[in-house]
């Protein structure tokens, strides 16, 4: 069983280190590339939405580098991703590839289905059943970690004073969190990720504006998929905080329903379940506009409908709580120079609501 | 005599100006682009040159529009700034209070929402180009009337028919469908001006709070069939400035200006006139430094490497300093 998975973020480091440790032979797909996406656009429905493309891309590199399974979360809808593990596996069934895709529901919700993929998982692991908890609890602690370090990036980079430096030591960092395995190793490589990433060297003086970052969680966590919008606009100067990291979604969704507060957020705009992220995307709005933030922008996948949902109430939010929001749309189409030209449109917009809240002349910021 | 520059490259057209020290237009030109922006560029520098006193002294340039990265290599461009600031900052300066911005240029369109002077909101086109500049130019040559003449012929217009007009492939069939039947010239031109802006209203406008003044601006504000639909959509007065065509240009020499004095009016950057006739040429590759195979643009100036942009990491940015 050569083995492989949705590469997503920086999640294919703790994927990569479960699965191997359960004995099997892990074929890490290739980061997404405009190859990738190519290759999932050809073979993809033309509707089906961007996270979709870049995923069948990266299942058909993967299986080019030899994988036959392919492990994929389900869902519990109403959005077309919990189905989007079996239309997978059709489309590369009709491509004349023989792989297995093992799709993963959410275990409190969806018991039988998570148990049987589990029993589909587990049958030819060489891992003896004894170690499988140290084995999981060291990958939660990696996911933690990566996220941990991650943040820390975050709240650096807009302070940098040589653009660019906590790119390249963020990249250290998470090969330094590659390598480290056994729980004292995790440890050691955090703290020395945080240590570098805090010398690094930042005009602590400055203000930058603070912007929060939602929308559906796949272009929100994969770089690629949003290009790199956080790192852009945290090179421009400003602070960016994203609504979703993995470890604490995995906390609140895939063990039980959790998020009460980003769910009573939303109440007073939109009460139901849209699907997807939707709810969410309306809730954390509402949060970050109580928190003072500046603005918000929205990643949304080109006709995900929980998003539409979301970006039709949005505008009303905005005036109530009086918080400026901006909605990109992302798919195979969307041009670097549109969201360029845009992020600093609307950072320049923030710019000057600020100056004129701090009662400076509404000159543009240069 | 001391002035700004500003320029705005953009997909269809390229437009250069020159103010005095106070930001007041002396002269402005609109060029076509013709998919070489570098020689579009060159051409309207050494046209402006021509046009301009001898002793004009350039304080400072500035660059907007989807080539401003380009443009602010080429010139050395003080400040490179995106053109939806650009065309908010000409706008307000020409009516201080303005509330609502229309801009339709060759090939995007956009909205812009500003409240005491600041911008609040704005919108561009993201995927249809039936509410520009370039649908109308099509049109136009294939009702074998001068674009020019659109819009006299929409305000002769008694009837103007109804054309579906949510895509160019749609609203030419229909409107092909509208001349069979019979349908006057100028009822199908106006109803084609009407189409334009209910989908301008509809897609890149929807959900913005549109109050007046409403200022009117872009290549597409020269036809008058376009700016009595909107004003007949949006029951209100809408106001057209006499430098409609460069207004993004103007903006970005008032910012440029600007910016100079906040830097104390140092040295401009700017290259001088002689930029126009300087050997520029543009190249590009595909890093191979990581997976993300990021597309490297390098323009080179009389055969040396001038700028680099298109990477992430800003590898090939940062190592220009040692090339030059």
């Amino acid at each position: 069983m050569r083995i492989t998975f949705p590469y997503m973020g920086n999640s294919p480091l703790v994927l990569k280190q479960i699965l191997g440790e359960l004995g099997y032979d892990v074929v890490v797909p290739p980061v997404p590339s405009k190859r990738t996406l190519d290759l999932g656009t050809k073979y993809a429905p033309e509707f089906a939405c961007i996270p979709f493309k870049i995923l069948l891309g990266s299942y058909l590199e993967a299986i080019s580098l030899g994988a036959d399974t392919i492990i994929s979360t389900g869902g519990v809808g109403p959005c077309r991703a919990g189905y989007y593990g079996e239309l997978h596996q059709r489309i590369l069934a009709d491509l004349g590839y023989n792989v297995k895709v093992i799709i993963i529901e959410p275990p409190l919700r969806r018991p039988a289905d998570f148990l049987h993929a589990l029993k589909l998982l587990f049958n030819e692991r060489k891992a003896p059943l004894w170690k499988l908890p140290d084995i999981f609890w060291r990958g939660w602690l990696k996911l933690k970690a990566i996220d941990q370090v991650e943040k820390a990036s975050h709240d650096i980079r807009p302070y940098e004073l040589n653009k660019g430096e906590t790119t390249v030591v963020f990249r250290q960092c998470m090969e330094e969190l590659d390598n480290a395995h056994s729980r004292v190793e995790i440890e050691q490589a955090t703290q020395s990720s945080l240590q570098k990433l805090a010398n690094i060297a930042q005009d602590r003086s400055r203000k930058p504006l603070k912007v929060g970052l939602i929308g559906e969680i796949y272009v929100v966590l994969e770089p690629f998929a949003n290009h790199d919008v956080q790192v852009k606009l945290e090179e421009m100067g400003v602070l960016v905080d994203r609504s979703i990291y993995l470890a604490e979604w995995t906390q609140n969704n895939a063990l039980g329903n959790r998020e009460y507060d980003v769910k009573k957020a939303a109440e007073p705009f939109l009460s139901e379940l849209v699907g997807g992220h939707g709810r969410n995307s309306i809730g954390e709005t509402v949060l970050y506009a109580r928190r003072g933030f500046d603005g918000v922008i929205q990643l949304a996948p080109f006709a995900c409908i929980p998003e539409i949902v979301a970006k039709s109430i949005l505008p009303y939010v905005s005036r109530k709580l009086n918080i400026p929001v901006m909605t990109l749309f992302l798919d195979e189409q969307t041009g670097e120079g549109g969201i360029r030209t845009r992020l600093e449109a609307f950072v320049d917009l923030l710019s000057q609501r600020r100056n004129k809240k701090e009662g400076q002349l509404a000159c543009v910021d240069i | 005599m001391r002035g700004y520059l500003g320029g705005d490259v953009g997909s269809v057209s390229t437009n250069l100006l020159a103010t005095d020290e106070h930001g007041t237009i002396i002269t402005s030109l609109y060029i076509r682009t013709q998919g070489q922006p570098i020689a579009a560029i060159q051409e309207g520098l050494a046209m402006l040159q021509q046009e301009l006193p001898h002793d004009f002294e350039v304080c400072g340039a500035g660059a907007t529009g989807s080539g401003r990265t380009l443009a602010g290599a080429i010139v050395g461009a003080d400040l490179v700034k995106n053109e939806i600031t650009a065309h908010a900052v000409a706008a307000s300066r020409l009516v201080p209070d303005v509330q609502t911005v229309l801009e339709i240029g060759g090939q995007d369109s956009k909205i812009i929402i500003l409240r005491d002077g600041v911008v609040t909101d704005f919108a561009m086109n993201t995927v249809c180009a039936a509410g520009t500049g370039s649908f109308l130019d099509h049109q136009a040559q294939r009702l074998n009337v001068p674009i020019e003449e659109f819009g006299n012929y929409a305000l002769k217009a008694k009837n103007p028919v109804r054309i579906a007009g949510r895509c160019t492939v749609f609203a030419e069939s229909d409107m092909v469908h509208k001349q069979q039947l019979g349908h006057s010239l100028e009822d199908i031109i106006a109803g084609l001006c009407e189409a334009l802006v209910r989908n301008y209203l509809n897609n890149v406008a929807r959900g913005k709070d549109i109050l007046p003044p409403v200022v009117f601006q872009g290549g597409v504000a020269a036809n008058t069939g376009i700016k009595t639909a909107f004003e007949k959509a949006l029951k209100t007065q809408v106001y057209v400035p006499e430098y409609y065509g460069v207004m993004g240009a103007w903006g970005a020499a008032l910012l440029a200006s600007e910016k100079m004095a906040v830097d104390n009016n140092g040295p401009s950057k700017f290259r001088g006139f002689q930029a126009a006739k300087l050997d520029y040429e543009a190249s590009s590759f595909d890093c191979q430094g990581c997976p993300n195979q990021c597309e490297v643009i390098s323009i080179s100036m009389e055969g040396k490497v001038i700028a680099r942009w298109g990477d992430r990491c800003g590898r090939w940015e940062s190592m220009l300093g040692s090339i030059t």
